[in-house]
């Protein structure tokens, strides 16, 4: 960054710690960018002339006399389509070797939408995988995150729902991805020829961890960008939001302020909030919908994040290893999405609501006579059964891996129906049934 | 003179000023910010240093702006037209801001200045009045809106003259009243009150005893709310407080509906604004939303907005009760409310209390839900305000600061629980754990009997006493097996499902099921207390299960039948054929 011939230089730094650094400096207005030897940095308190800085990639290697320029502005993006293809870390700079970016500078952490200029979501996103199409249906303007363990496949899967979902712009915001997994994405969207649909924010583990603060806000102003002014459909990812809680926790840790539920700032919900309720279904067609991840340790959700989380969003999603088939499956119970009743049975098939209910029922009726198997009672026809169908069911459907639109989902659900039961077990409506039933 | 001052420190919506003459706790002032002037409240004086909350995001705010105070405290205007709006926190109505984002420093005038109401007058001139006598009213959206002598004006007054009958705005003069002393006072059909203070223009303050109908089994029969009770529902994510919170606001019977949506999603919210409009009341078959007021300060609206949201609200409901009307109060979730005020105390350097919340939590709360109620007022009649909050714990976890504190506060204790949710039994009630005090005052016992039968509230304890022992007998069946103790204890658990099924359970999306009548829920009661005093015949307990299941069967089929219908009918006569199979007559 260049400094200006009119800029005030300060070189007199009174104090540093690992995140901030303060000085005496006048005229400086809150939220206000600067560099501090080069360094960004963000004005985070004023008390009178005594100015915090929050510097953004650690205070290690600052002087007491390094060169201190405040920039006059809040961080900001410059937007326009040249950000579609390209890459950029969290600072909005590019990262792919192409040009900067030309376009209107935007500050990012925009205002609200006003609710009553929202529409109600009503407009399926289609993933091709059973688990969340059939079971757990998404909906344009709604935000939901994946659960899940730190070794499971969320990001593959999320690269997955990428790819299917019939995005205008998907926008990638990483933080504290592994490089591994940032070189994946990249290859992934490189291969499927999709690159000029993807705009990416990325911070790695590589990076310091206080710069994935910007990377939400970032992604989330190139996609008001998009949906606002384009009416285009915007998919956000958001990978992984407990990396960006644990950078929440590290700042406020600096700052003295009080912790609270697992060391985590008691401004967390809102912190989160303010990220996913960018969310919207706009009057004009354009749509930002945020698919995130949040890692959880041990598979804990009472944990202060997903917990924070789940009150926040329209659901989650779960993935778990099925041992019966060998394969990931996204888990009928647990998952949920909470607006799918917008859309199931309106959008797709009349029998969705239906089928959907009676194949979980079933797999419920599995998983009992499973325990029974477990504890040494014996099995009926009927438990027996229904694990055979749990085992088809798990293969055909809820695997990650399955490819198929939702009228074929409903038939193969028809399908595993005909061949383990008789109608009257699986409690569907009686026109339905007459309807559908495979013969 | 009103006092000025300048900006002298910022952390986030925590802003620290220098002032130049007297200023109050909670005082308004407005920073000035280029062409933005930003709303914020007075926290904290310490000398002639100041702290505030600001409203707004206070991006770019420098030291040295300007500061302007007001003078008042957050103040609402209160008048004929306050019906089926959209109110921000703040009471700025939502549908006049333009633009598709809020805008920072956009405040507006939340009624209709041009907008005429056909005024009659009930005062006439010689009449002697105080605070809160009503002069004359308008119909609202069919609600007879009382004009009221303005809450502030202390002492007695006498009615000079009152406008005969006829179409005014809300800013002309509809009454001149005159004090002791001959001085004048013009009164208009709109008013203002501080937030933060209770209304208190009524004589009498009764314990509740009326039963406020809400047409939801598991509240009205088993833990009744009253008209002007106070009641909470706690519960973790997922476990379907926003469905039964709405499910309430749509079916009670009250005669205004105020919903705080405090910290929550906006598509939650969106999903209101569309509905209601379209919705019917139960009760009188007009639009929901004639009869209600939406205060919406979601989740990513600013925090210091949201305590204002839940004040603003409780404010317009005492106005609607000084009128003599039933107003009910929802407010989702007051979680929310207590994290922003642990956000600014933090802010502030207090000492934390327990999970970082500040120490008089529980203080303030207690204050908040002692705001609702049923009052006589001063011309003898009766007006309420009921008021559910819902909470949103941490983790689930029950033994948490706001759970806690609002457990002292209010009367009626509706606790969802995981694990029904997981079992897909809704509403998610846990029938043992929560409570509702009012079936332990006299007054209502002698109410309700009067209303549904003398044995009512015997009958109600019955069973959840039945409730109580299949839930025991039914861990001693997982602890023995199925063959390991005697067929009545099978009979005992699944006369509690039938309970279960029955009366607890009720499917909110069903259109016959959703709402449930006082008069339906007797019968349901009746009949189904009628099978649990029954003795059975069984051999085995596989016999049990399977004769319990097709009598919740036919019962639940009832339910979804209109009542008294030909087919409800038919599952009656059903049911009693099924009972005489197996029941043992009595001796």
């Amino acid at each position: 960054m260049a400094t200006k011939a009119f800029q005030k230089i300060y070189t007199k730094i009174t104090s540093i710690n690992k995140a901030t650094c303060s000085l005496k400096a006048t005229g400086v207005g809150n939220d206000e960018l600067a560099t501090v030897n080069g360094k960004l940095a963000q004005v985070v308190k004023i008390m009178g002339d005594d100015i915090t800085l929050q510097v953004f990639q650690g205070t290690e290697g600052i002087p007491t006399d390094a060169e201190v320029v405040f920039l006059g502005k809040a961080p900001s993006l410059k937007v326009s389509d040249q950000l579609a293809g390209r890459f950029f870390n969290a600072f909005g700079q590019p990262i792919d070797g192409g040009p900067e970016i030309e376009g209107t500078d935007v500050e990012i952490g925009g205002p609200s939408v006003n609710p009553v200029r929202r529409k109600q979501p009503s407009e399926l996103i289609a993933t091709g995988i059973a688990g969340i199409d059939l079971n757990n249906t998404l909906v344009s303007g709604q935000k939901i995150p994946f659960f899940a363990d730190p070794d499971q496949p969320y990001n593959q899967v999320m690269a997955n729902v990428a790819l299917r979902a019939k995005a205008d712009k998907i926008i990638l915001g990483g933080m504290g991805l592994t490089n591994d997994d940032y070189l994946y994405f990249k290859n992934v969207f490189n291969n499927a020829g999709v690159l000029d649909r993807i705009v990416s924010f990325v911070n790695t583990t590589e990076n310091p961890p206080v710069e994935r603060l910007l990377i939400p806000d970032m992604a989330l102003t190139a996609a008001e960008y998009f949906a606002v002014e384009k009416n285009q459909k915007v998919l956000v990812l958001l990978t992984d939001m407990t990396s960006y809680a644990d950078a929440l926790a590290i700042v406020s840790n600096r700052m003295d302020q009080i912790p609270s539920k697992d060391s985590m700032p008691g401004s967390l919900y809102s912190d989160l909030a303010k990220i996913y309720e960018k969310a919207v279904q706009f009057p004009t067609g354009g749509s930002i919908t945020i698919i995130a991840v949040t890692t959880l340790s041990g598979g804990d959700i009472t944990h202060a994040v997903p917990d924070n989380t789940g009150y926040i969003t329209e659901g989650q999603l779960y993935l778990r290893r099925d041992s019966d088939i060998g394969k990931v499956i996204v888990d009928p119970f647990r998952s949920l999405s909470r607006l799918k009743q917008l859309v199931a049975g309106k959008k797709t098939r009349e029998d969705h609501p239906q089928v959907m209910n009676a194949a979980v029922r079933l797999y419920a009726d599995a998983a009992n006579a499973k325990t029974k198997l477990e504890n040494g009672f014996d099995l009926t026809n009927y438990d027996e059964r229904c694990l055979s169908f749990a085992k088809d069911y798990s293969n055909d459907l809820l695997a990650i891996d399955v490819n198929i639109d939702t009228t074929q989902m409903l038939d193969v659900a028809w399908g595993l129906f005909a061949k383990y039961f008789k109608p009257e077990e699986v409690n569907i409506k009686q026109e339905l049934v007459e309807k559908y039933w495979k013969k | 003179m009103a006092t000025k001052g300048k900006v002298k420190g910022i952390i986030s919506n925590l802003v620290t000023i220098e002032v130049d003459g007297p200023v109050a706790q909670n005082e308004i002032c407005y920073i000035t910010l280029g062409e933005q002037r930003l709303m914020a409240e007075v926290l904290k004086v310490t000398g002639d240093t100041v702290s505030v909350q600001v409203f707004e995001s206070t991006r770019g705010l420098k030291v040295g702006n300007d500061v302007e105070f007001t003078g008042h405290m957050l103040e609402v205007i209160l008048g004929p037209g306050l019906l089926s709006r959209k109110y921000d926190g703040l009471q700025n109505d939502l549908d006049k801001l333009t633009g598709i984002f809020l805008k920072r420093g956009e405040y507006n005038f939340p009624l209709d200045k041009e907008q005429k109401w056909a005024f009659k007058p009930l005062a006439k001139a010689g009449d002697q009045v105080e605070a809160a006598s009503w002069l004359g009213e308008v119909d609202e959206n069919h609600q007879p809106h009382k004009i009221m002598v303005p809450f502030v004006m202390e002492g007695h007054y006498t009615v000079k003259t009152i406008a005969p009958a006829g179409e005014y705005t809300i800013e002309e003069t509809i009454a001149v009243l005159t004090d002791a002393d001959g001085n004048e006072y013009n009164i208009t059909m709109i008013q203002k009150w501080p937030v933060k203070k209770a209304i208190n223009v009524h004589v009498e303050k009764p314990r509740p005893f009326k039963l406020l109908e809400t047409g939801v089994r598991t509240i009205d029969t088993v833990n009744p709310i009253t008209e002007g009770g106070t009641g909470f529902i706690p519960g973790p994510f997922g476990t379907g407080k926003t469905v039964l919170q709405h499910a309430i606001s749509k079916q009670a019977e009250a005669d205004v509906v105020i919903i705080a949506a405090c910290g929550e999603r906006a598509n939650e919210v969106v999903e209101t604004f569309v509905e209601f409009p379209e919705l019917e009341d139960p009760h009188t078959g007009r639009k929901l939303m004639e009869r209600t007021i939406i205060i919406a300060n979601t989740s990513n609206m600013p925090v210091a907005a949201r305590e204002a949201s839940v004040y603003t609200a409780m404010t317009i409901s005492e106005y609607y009760r000084a009128m003599g009307l039933r107003v009910l109060l929802m407010a989702d979730s007051t979680s929310r409310w207590a994290q922003a005020l642990r956000e600014m105390s933090n802010r502030m350097e207090e000492l934390p209390g327990q999970d970082a919340f500040p120490m008089d939590l529980s203080a303030i709360i207690g204050a908040f839900y002692s705001r609702a109620g049923y009052v006589y007022l001063k011309n003898g009649k009766t007006g309420s305000i009921t008021f559910i909050g819902t909470v949103s714990p941490a983790g689930g976890n029950l033994k948490e600061p706001v759970t806690e504190g609002t457990k002292k506060a209010a009367r009626c204790f509706y606790a969802l629980e995981q694990n029904r949710a997981d079992r897909k039994r809704y509403p998610a009630v846990n029938p043992i754990d929560s409570y509702s005090k009012y079936l332990e005052y006299p007054e209502f016992e002698e109410y309700i009997s009067e209303r549904i039968s003398p044995d009512w509230t015997k009958k109600v304890n019955d069973m959840k006493t039945l409730l109580q022992r299949g839930k025991e007998v039914q861990e001693q069946i997982n602890i023995l097996g199925d063959d390991g103790v005697p067929v009545d204890y099978h009979e005992t658990f699944w006369k509690s499902e039938v309970i279960d099924f029955v009366i607890l359970q009720q499917d909110a999306f069903d259109a016959i099921d959703a709402v449930c009548p006082l008069e339906r829920q007797e019968f349901m009661l009746n009949t189904v207390m009628d099978i649990c005093r029954h003795d059975y015949n069984f051999d085995n307990f596989v016999d049990v299960s399977e004769y319990f299941k097709r009598v919740i069967n036919i019962c639940k089929q009832m339910n979804y039948s209109e009542f008294h219908s030909e087919q409800f009918e038919k599952y009656v006569g059903e049911l009693n054929n099924l009972l005489a199979e197996r029941q043992i007559a009595e001796a």
